[in-house]
C-alpha cells in the first residue's frame, strides 16, 4: 500500500540475528545432556521461544510491520502456551 | 447502495473462454468460482465411494456373524470410509466449495487475494486424494488403523499406512493455504464501505474456520510426519517399547482433530445463518451474538480435544478441565440456536427446499450437540466411550450437521451457481427421504451404544440384531433421498429453467450479479452505505 513504509535492515543485523540463532540452537542441543528432570520441556521451549521471536521480529519484519499483525501473532503465540500448558496438566498430574 | 451494471455481451464464468480450452480451461484456471467447482465435483467422487463404504458396512452388520465380509476386510473399510469422509469431504467441504465460490462475491470483490495459490490448493487436494486412493490399491493390504492413525498401532499394523499418512499431511497443505488466503482476502478486499460488522456471516464464519485452518492444521502434519519416522527409523516418540508415550500421539492428533470438527461445522453454521433470514424474510436476530459466538467456538474449540481420550489413561486434573471446557463450548453454539429460531419467530416463512435442510439441520444437530454433552460428562463417557453412541454422536454433529448443511447451501446457491433453477418438488421429496433414513440410520447407534454395542466390531451379539436391521434399513433409505437430490441437480444444472437474478429475495452482494456470475463477478466494486447491511428486509 502506498502509505506503508519500508524499512530496510542493515545486514549486520541478519548476520547477528544468524549468529543468535546457530548458537541457541547449539545451546538446545548442549542442554539435553543435562538432567532438568520435570523441567527439561521448560528449557527447551525457552530457547525455541526466543529463536521464534528473533525470527519473527528481525527475519520476518514484524518488528516494521502494522500493530494489527503483531497484534496477530501475539495472540497466536498466547494460543499456542494455552494449548501447552493444558496439555501438562496431563503430564504433570499423571 | 450502488450496484454493478452488468452488460449483456459479458459472458458468465461457464461460458468464459480463456487462454485455454476444454477441461485444461478448468484445471489451469484460476477463478474462484472454478475452483470452487472443481473442489465440487472432486469432492462428489469421493463422496461417492465413502458411501459406498457406508452402505457395505452397514450391510455387514444386517446380521450377526460374517455377511458379506471378514474381520480384516471390515476394519480396512471403516478406515478408508473414514479417512475419505473426513479428510475429503467434510473437512474441505463448505469452505472449498462455498467458500471459493462466494467469499469474493459476498464481500463485493473480484477474486481472492491469491487466485494461483487457491488453484494450488486443489491441486493439493488432489494429489493428497490420490495418495490415499494408492495406500488402497497397492502395497501389502488397506490401512486398517482407523482414520485416526492411534499409536501404537498405525506404525505396528503391517498395512500400507504411509501412503494414506502422506495423502493426510498433503491434504493439510490443501486446508492451510485455503484458510491463509480467506484471511487475506476478509482482510484487505472487502468492498469500500464493508465494516466488519457489515459482512455477512457466512464470510464471518469462513474468517473464523480459516484461523483454526491455519493454526490447527500444522500439528496433525507434524504428528503424522512422527508416525512416518517411527514406522519407518523406530524413533520412539509414541512407541513405549522405546520410552515413547502413545498417549502423546492421542494430545497431538486431537490438537488438530477436534478444532477441525469446528472447521467442519462453523462454515456450515455460516450457511445456515444466511439461509434463515432469507427464508424468513427478516434482519437476522443477534447478528453481533452470531459473529461473537463464532470466534468464541472457534477459539474455545482449541482447548477441548481432551475429551476424546477421557478413558486413555490421561491425569484426573487433565480430564475435569476437559470436561468442563467441554461443557462451556455448548454455551456459543446453543447461542446459534436461539439465534435462528428467534429469526424465524414472526417471520414471512417461505419453506423451499433450502429451508426444509436448514431446519432440520437444527433438529440433527441439536440431538448431535445433546448427546455430545452426555460424552462430554466424565462419568457418562466412561460407560458409551468407543461403542456405537459415539458413532450416533458423530454422525448427527457430522454428517447431520455438515451434511444437511451443504444440501441446504446447495440448493440456496444453485440458482446463482449455475443460472437454473432446480425441480423444486422432487428437492422437497429428496429431503424428505434422505431426512427419514438419516434419522433410522443414525438414532438405533444411541439405543446400540448404551446398551454396550462396541464400534468397529464386524460382528455382534444377538441382542443388538433388530436394532442394526432398522439402521441398516435407513441407510437404504437415505442413500435412495441421496440419488433424488443428486440426479434433480445434475439434470437441472443442464436442463433446469432460468433462474432470476434473485429468486429467494436475499439481501446479501451475491444476489446483486448475474446468474451465472460473469468472470470478475463486478464490473465495478459495490460501495456500501451508511445504512447498508447484509439482511436489511
Amino acid at each position: 500500500m502506498e502509505t506503508e513504509k519500508h524499512h530496510i535492515v542493515p545486514y549486520r543485523v541478519y548476520v547477528y540475528i544468524l549468529i543468535a540463532l546457530v548458537v541457541m540452537t547449539f545451546m538446545s542441543i548442549g542442554i539435553t545432556k543435562i538432567n532438568l528432570g520435570a523441567y527439561s520441556v521448560l528449557g527447551a521451549m525457552i530457547f525455541a521461544t526466543v529463536k521464534s521471536v528473533l525470527v519473527l521480529t528481525w527475519f520476518m519484519h514484524l518488528k516494521f510491520d502494522q500493530p494489527l499483525l503483531r497484534f496477530m501473532v501475539g495472540f497466536v503465540v498466547l494460543l499456542f502456551f494455552a494449548v501447552i500448558f493444558i496439555t501438562f496438566l496431563d503430564y504433570y498430574f499423571r | 447502495m450502488q450496484t454493478a451494471t452488468h452488460p449483456s455481451n459479458e459472458v458468465s464464468y461457464l461460458d468464459y473462454k480463456g487462454k485455454y480450452k476444454g477441461i485444461f480451461g478448468w484445471i489451469f484456471s484460476t477463478d474462484h468460482k472454478r475452483i470452487g467447482l472443481l473442489y465440487m465435483y472432486s469432492m462428489l467422487v469421493m463422496f461417492v465411494v465413502g458411501v459406498g463404504l457406508g452402505l457395505a458396512m452397514k450391510l455387514e452388520l444386517i446380521a450377526p456373524g460374517k455377511t458379506i465380509m471378514d474381520p480384516g476386510t471390515y476394519n480396512a473399510v471403516f478406515t478408508v470410509h473414514g479417512v475419505i469422509m473426513i479428510f475429503m469431504i467434510v473437512i474441505p467441504g463448505l469452505p472449498a466449495v462455498f467458500g471459493n465460490f462466494f467469499l469474493p462475491i459476498m464481500i463485493g470483490a473480484k477474486d481472492v487475494s491469491f487466485p494461483k495459490l487457491n488453484l494450488l490448493s486443489w491441486y493439493f487436494y488432489v494429489a493428497g486424494a490420490l495418495l490415499v486412493i494408492s495406500s488402497v490399491l497397492f502395497g501389502n493390504g488397506t490401512p486398517d488403523t482407523g482414520w485416526t492413525f492411534y499409536a501404537p498401532y498405525s506404525f505396528k499394523s503391517g498395512t500400507n499406512l504411509l501412503p494414506a499418512i502422506f495423502g493426510a499431511f498433503v491434504l493439510g497443505f490443501s486446508s492451510i493455504l485455503t484458510g491463509l488466503n480467506f484471511i487475506v482476502t476478509i482482510h484487505r478486499m472487502r468492498a469500500p464501505g464493508m465494516t466488519w460488522f457489515k459482512m455477512p456471516l457466512f464470510p464471518w464464519s469462513l474468517y473464523g474456520t480459516a484461523w483454526i485452518q491455519l493454526l490447527a492444521t500444522p500439528v496433525v502434519g507434524i504428528t503424522l510426519v512422527l508416525v512416518a519416522l517411527e514406522r519407518i527409523f523406530n524413533i520412539g516418540v509414541f512407541d513405549p517399547a522405546l520410552g515413547g508415550d502413545p498417549i502423546l500421539y492421542q494430545h497431538l492428533f486431537w490438537i488438530y482433530s477436534h478444532p477441525a470438527v469446528y472447521v467442519m461445522i462453523l462454515p456450515a453454521m455460516g450457511a445456515i445463518s444466511e439461509i434463515i433470514p432469507t427464508f424468513s424474510q427478516k434482519h437476522i436476530f443477534g447478528y453481533r451474538a452470531i459473529i461473537a459466538s463464532t470466534l468464541a467456538i472457534a477459539f474455545v474449540g482449541y482447548f477441548v480435544w481432551g475429551h476424546h481420550m477421557f478413558t486413555s489413561g490421561m491425569s484426573g486434573t487433565a480430564q475435569y478441565t476437559f470436561s468442563i471446557l467441554t461443557f462451556i463450548v455448548a454455551i456459543p453454539s446453543a447461542i446459534k440456536v436461539f439465534n435462528w429460531i428467534s429469526t424465524m419467530h414472526k417471520g414471512s416463512i417461505n419453506p423451499e427446499a433450502p429451508f426444509l435442510w436448514a431446519v432440520s439441520f437444527i433438529f440433527v444437530f441439536m440431538i448431535g450437540g445433546f448427546s455430545g454433552l452426555v460424552l462430554g460428562a466424565l462419568a457418562a463417557n466412561v460407560h458409551v466411550h468407543d461403542t456405537a453412541f459415539v458413532v450416533a454422536h458423530f454422525h448427527f454433529i457430522v454428517f447431520g450437521g455438515v451434511g444437511f448443511a451443504f444440501f441446504g447451501a446447495i440448493h440456496y446457491w444453485f440458482p446463482k451457481m449455475f443460472g437454473r433453477m432446480y425441480d423444486k418438488v422432487w428437492a422437497k421429496v429428496g429431503w424428505a427421504f434422505f431426512t427419514v433414513g438419516f434419522l433410522t440410520l443414525y438414532s438405533p447407534m444411541f439405543y446400540l451404544g448404551m446398551m454396550g454395542m462396541p464400534r468397529r466390531y464386524y460382528d455382534y451379539l444377538p441382542e443388538f440384531h433388530a436394532a442394526n436391521i432398522l439402521s441398516s434399513l435407513g441407510s437404504w433409505v437415505m442413500t435412495f433421498g441421496l440419488l433424488i437430490v443428486v440426479i434433480n441437480l445434475f439434470r437441472s444444472a443442464k436442463n433446469g429453467p432460468i433462474a432470476e437474478m434473485n429468486p429467494w429475495n436475499s439481501k446479501t452482494l451475491e444476489w446483486t450479479v448475474p446468474s451465472p456470475p460473469p468472470l470478475e463477478n463486478f464490473d465495478e466494486i459495490p460501495v456500501y452505505g451508511e445504512k447498508d447491511g447484509p439482511y436489511e428486509y
